[in-house]
């Protein structure tokens, strides 16, 4: 990894993208052993600040980080002074001068972990800020597609970001609002994957300027030459203001329904950030095919946050200490 | 008080550009000459190296007094001023409680009596800037208030604002807006564009502007009242002052130094000290604008000095208020961004002489702003070195809040002197008092 901290996957580029997987792989290995445990991190504190709460999202990062025998600070805001008025750099500060090496950081608002850089001299770890980035999601997503890939191959042995070239992925749904859309973007597209984002314009980003994707409003036109399908969480509050009349006729147009899977490519998969709408994003029954890799997704985020936090902590200190 | 010599500096007004010597005695200018030999006692100012010019004239200015001093006061904000080179500021009626009836009004002058800077105000066009119920408009007028405006907002109300046209026109006053459209830039909070979009930020789109410009125009038209438009910030809006001033419609207009200087790309740092109403827009924006302000089409510059206490801007960006601090680094941003295009007596015009017209605080309309630096003229003086480099040090400006865009930046120009009337309010870029 290029830097200090993980805010984007722009900080990463192709290469940090195939590192983190590479090291990832190591901790699938790991999660196999009786004691799925390694000395890496020891006497490292990680803490976890989440102002918006996702009890996934936070025990994944908790999850892997105990892995790697670090110690596990845990910061939610709903027991926090914030509501009492603190401001967030006092937050941050506060937290910061108990001695931590890594803020793990989820916000509501785009661009509080880059904020949180200038607070504290622990490494910064975006855990999803407002509709800006969810980088640990996107690099979890290039682990799933690149292990169900060589699996269709059949073989354990991956070629890592290659296997991504030409292949063609579409991200369906609220891409205006999603943070997991803008990561997933940047990290398809670095390892070299076509992307097509499918929205109504109103559920699109204003501009697509330098965003190296092609775009539609048309699913049904591009179903059939996608290699993954990746459905974006709709918001049911955005039903019924004037982005979008209301959620029957979002699944009408762009929900994964039983006729539109019967008309992917064979062999296509189909990914959902979570959690999902059975009914709205994806028809209950689609959900369920061998096809979806949803729960693979949540099992691999374990072994990507793992490896960030090694590389982020532990990778210049202590680099044989998964072997331990 | 002593006589006062500025000397060997090049002359700037709207008679020219010279060199010169001025000598001030009490609260005017007393001899202009190509050389003047201090008289005894006289205290002596270099301006080697320097321009000598009216003093600056801030139309859009916030002094947060009253009801937010924690941010900034009267003596603080006019203190930067003075250390800008201003020797007048507009102070904007966004206080709370607003500056929308005679009382406060009074308040706010007489605070400003004993400033670094002269101290006009604007008054507010609806009361509480709620857009619903006009003020008392003759009222304020008779304090001498001549602008009006709901600055921090725009009226949306599109027939409550025909009547505010109506009313003023009657009164000679002048009405400034805000041009932004609640509806379009609802929830907004940069500029609406490429950056946005990738920083995952609401936008607030040019529309917002440029719609409610465009009605205020066709309103204007139907009133023939004036109007002033306060910040504009994009292409359209340059485009269509450009036409309305082709058609004689009887409006006048001014951008901000930050308007003229920075872009959106900023805002990439999630800095909230970039945040800001209007939004910093894109290149071709800052280039339209400083085409509108070389060609006359924009009439001033205006700072919209924003200050805002440090705490109120450490917090994410989308919460944050928009607005940054602009006094004290005007005159350097300006010039600099305006270099190659507009002389020194342009500069000037936009800076001092325009707006002093457009607030009436000139000598045509009774007022002592705005030079012209030759006898008989009240001593509202900068004195300006445009080659000075410096780096802008927050902890060190002289407004109470801290949330310049400039920060670490390298400015190239500095004020050295002002006096108002008279006073040498600033010498060596320290503020006297």
């Amino acid at each position: 990894m290029n830097d200090r901290h993980l805010l984007s996957i722009a900080d990463l580029g192709r290469e940090g993208i195939e590192d983190v997987m590479r090291t990832a792989d190591s901790f699938r290995e790991v999660a196999g052993r009786s004691i799925p445990r390694v000395p890496a991190l020891r006497g490292k504190t990680v803490a976890t600040l989440f102002f918006e709460a996702s009890t996934r999202t936070r025990l994944s990062f908790e999850t892997a980080a105990k892995r790697l025998s670090a110690d596990v600070m845990s910061f939610a805001a709903s027991s926090s002074s914030l509501e009492k008025g603190e401001s967030l750099r006092d937050t941050v500060e506060t937290i910061d001068a108990m001695g931590v090496d890594a803020m793990v950081v989820r916000h509501r608002s785009s661009g509080v972990p880059a904020q949180v850089t200038a607070w504290t001299s622990a490494c910064v770890i975006n855990a999803g800020d407002g509709q800006h980035e969810h980088p640990t999601q996107a690099l979890l997503d290039c682990y799933t597609i690149r292990e169900a890939l060589a699996q269709r191959r059949g073989t354990e042995d991956s070629q890592n970001g290659a296997d991504f070239a030409g292949l063609r992925i579409g991200i369906v749904g609220d891409v205006k609002h999603s943070r997991v859309a803008r990561s997933n973007v940047l990290a398809f597209s670095a390892l070299g994957a076509e992307v097509v984002l499918v929205a109504p314009r109103t559920l699109m980003p204003p501009s697509l300027d330098g965003w190296p994707v092609k775009a539609t409003a048309d699913l049904d036109s591009v179903i059939p030459d996608l290699d993954v399908v990746y459905l974006l969480r709709i918001q049911a509050e955005r039903a019924g203001q004037v982005l979008l009349p209301n959620l029957d006729e979002y699944h009408e147009r762009y929900g994964l329904t039983r006729e539109r899977s019967n008309r992917l490519a064979a062999g296509a998969l189909v990914m959902h950030p979570g959690p999902m709408i059975r009914g709205v994003e994806i028809a209950p029954e689609v959900a369920d095919l061998p096809s979806s890799l949803v729960t693979r997704q949540v099992r691999n985020g374990v072994f990507i946050r793992s490896a960030v936090l090694f590389h982020l902590l532990g990778a210049a200190d202590s680099g044989e200490a998964i072997d331990a | 008080m002593p006589e006062v010599l500025i000397r060997g500096g090049t002359i700037v007004d709207e008679q020219g550009e010279r060199r010169g010597d001025v000598l001030v005695s009490g609260v005017g200018i007393v001899a202009v000459d190509s050389t003047i030999d201090a008289p005894a006692g006289a205290a002596v100012v270099d301006a080697g190296g320097c321009i000598v010019a009216p003093g600056l004239v801030d139309l859009h200015t916030h002094l947060r007094e009253p009801g937010a001093e924690v941010a900034e006061t009267v003596e603080t904000g006019c203190r930067a001023a003075s250390l800008g080179g201003y020797t007048a500021v507009v102070a904007m009626p966004n206080t709370e409680p607003a500056i929308d009836n005679p009382s406060i009004a009074r308040d706010v002058l007489e605070l400003g009596r004993n400033a670094l800077a002269q101290v006009a105000v604007a008054a507010a066009i609806t009361v509480g800037r709620q857009g619903v119920h006009l003020t008392p408009m003759a009222e304020l007028a008779a304090l001498g208030i001549h602008l009006f405006t709901d600055d921090g907002a725009g009226v949306q109300d599109a027939s409550l604002m025909r009547q505010a046209l109506e009313y003023a026109g009657d009164l000679g006053i002048v009405l400034a807006q805000h041009c932004q459209d609640d509806s379009l830039a609802a929830g907004g909070h940069m500029h609406e564009g490429a950056w946005s979009s990738r920083l995952g930020i609401a936008g607030q789109p040019a529309l917002a502007e440029e719609s409610m410009l465009a009605r205020d125009l066709a309103l204007v038209r139907l009133t023939r009242s004036p109007m002033h438009f306060l910040h504009l910030s994009t292409a359209g809006s340059v485009e269509l002052v450009r036409r309305a001033k082709a058609e004689g419609l009887p409006v006048t207009a001014e951008v901000t130094p930050h308007h003229l200087s920075l872009t959106h790309a900023e805002v990439a740092s999630y800095d909230s000290a970039f945040k800001v109403n209007p939004p910093l827009r894109e290149e071709a924006d800052v280039e339209a604008l400083r085409v509108g302000l070389e060609q006359g089409v924009i009439d001033a510059v205006a700072t919209d000095h924003a200050p805002h206490a440090p705490e109120k801007k450490q917090v994410p960006f989308d919460e944050a208020p928009p607005g940054m601090l602009g006094l004290e680094t005007a005159l350097a941003v300006v010039s600099s961004a305006m270099s190659g295009r507009l002389g020194w007596v342009d500069i000037f015009a936009a800076c001092s002489w325009r707006p002093a017209r457009i607030g009436r605080l000139d000598p045509a309309s009774g007022g002592r702003q705005g030079g012209p630096v030759a006898p008989g003229a009240a001593a509202n003086l900068v004195v300006f070195d445009p080659t000075a480099e410096w780096s802008v040090d927050p902890s060190r400006l002289a407004s109470r809040s801290r949330n310049t865009p400039y920060a670490g930046r390298q400015l190239t120009g500095k004020v050295r002197h002002t006096l108002l009337e008279g006073e040498p309010v600033v010498i060596d870029g320290e503020a006297q008092r």
